[in-house]
């Protein structure tokens, strides 16, 4: 059967694709960052995860206002990167796993969550720059693993509340683990922590609710189901509710987890980024 | 649960809630605004900027916000954020221009701003 060994959790900023293309890892501004994906990165060659559940937000690139899905799930033998204005140079191919993929899709809409599935999805840097910071080299990588790709609205309002986020995460946990095949997973909830990129309130961190996030995430993530989306808008910024994302991973973890590892770093770009891993305790 | 209020355009200062109303009203700027994922159509729209945005629709007021580069205006008359970013990359700004921008604030400025919520 499929075991889920842990989730880990990064922002995916542009700026960290950026700053890899160009090599600036050892930059002063950049080294407190990079510094803290080194014990993830001991962490995965320990265990080698065969497929990376990485849950994240298109911003724009994959979907946009004509069809935008709350939940979509990639379906695909492969997911391609695409220019997203900004002319980065494009990745290779992500490799998939559409068995593995159609199987969770099949649970998911048997335990009432009715998803969206992508047999073609382009994926941006909520989907890439936690592949390269967690695997460097990508494909190139001996233990790049297959990436299934789950994608939650957080560009238009109504997005989804906090609780329906950790309900979905433990629906994908128990999927997951259903599936027959002996395939060790991981799963990855990217994006976050506060920032807000638009308005007069531009540049707005809370250091203290993202640290509070840090925690609760790991010893009592349905406390956080409290907190309203508009509550989430002002204590993380506009943009900080992709903390969805992290609670989607959570929920796929279980009860119990332990915390191996954490950083935080004010500014990265506009952001406050954390880095956690979380290892499943069952 | 806590449940929202009705009209989630909030009262959180600084802050425009993009719901359904914004997304609907914005629509033309948007849709411009995706389309600069193509490398070519930024190229047509530095061409010809003002039949790039005849050609999706944008209204007077959109036009305008464009010509000024105003992303508080683009903003108000609709613009999604992360679309926004798209047309900002054309001019090569990034999100601590757009930042400074909008708080009226040097690029110098605002990225002080940003490292002072670490302390």
């Amino acid at each position: 059967m499929a075991t889920i060994i842990g989730g880990l959790t990064t922002s995916h900023i542009p700026a960290v694709g950026n700053a890899i293309a160009q090599g600036l890892q050892e930059e002063p501004y950049w080294k407190p960052f990079f510094d803290g994906y080194k014990p993830v990165r001991a962490w995965l060659e320990k265990h080698k995860p065969d497929v990376a559940i990485n849950i994240y937000n298109d911003h724009g690139l994959g979907f946009f206002l004509d069809k935008m899905p709350t939940f979509a799930i990639g379906a695909a033998h492969e997911y391609v990167n695409e220019d997203e204005g900004w002319g980065i140079p494009v990745l290779p191919p992500f490799p998939g796993d559409a068995a593995l993929s159609w199987h969770i899709i099949e649970r998911m809409v048997e335990q009432e969550f009715d998803i969206t599935s992508c047999q073609e999805l382009a994926v941006d840097h909520g989907f890439t720059v936690p592949m390269q910071l967690f695997w460097p080299g990508l494909t190139e990588n001996p233990d790049f693993p297959r990436a299934i790709p789950i994608s939650a609205n957080t560009v238009q309002h109504p997005i989804p509340t906090l609780k329906r986020a950790l309900d979905f995460g433990r629906a994908l946990g128990r999927a997951i683990r259903s599936w027959p095949d002996d395939v060790k997973v991981v799963v990855l909830g990217t994006g976050g922590l506060s920032h807000q990129l638009d308005g007069t309130r531009a540049g707005f961190i809370n250091k203290e609710f993202d640290r509070m996030c840090m925690e609760k995430i790991v010893t009592d993530p349905d406390s956080l189901t409290a907190i309203s989306r508009m509550e989430l808008v002002r204590q993380a910024g506009s943009q900080g509710t992709e903390f969805l994302m992290w609670m989607m991973m959570r929920g796929a973890l279980g009860d119990k987890v332990n915390a191996l590892h954490q950083n935080y770093v004010i500014p990265i770009s506009n952001t406050g980024a954390g880095t956690m891993i979380l290892e499943c305790v069952d | 649960m806590t449940s929202d209020p009705i009209d989630p355009h909030s009262d959180i200062e600084g802050t425009t809630i993009f719901d359904g109303r914004m997304a609907m009203k914005g629509y033309a700027l948007n849709k411009m605004c995706y389309s600069f994922n193509k490398a070519e159509n930024r190229a047509a729209y530095l061409a010809d900027p003002e039949g790039y945005m005849q050609e999706y629709g944008l209204n007077e007021a959109q036009k305008q916000a464009c010509r000024d580069r105003d992303v508080l205006a683009m903003i108000r008359e609709g613009g999604n954020i992360y679309y926004l970013a798209k047309f900002a990359g054309i001019y090569k700004l990034n999100m601590q221009d757009i930042g400074a921008q909008q708080t009226g604030m040097s690029v110098e400025e605002f990225k002080e701003k940003l490292v002072r919520q670490g302390d």
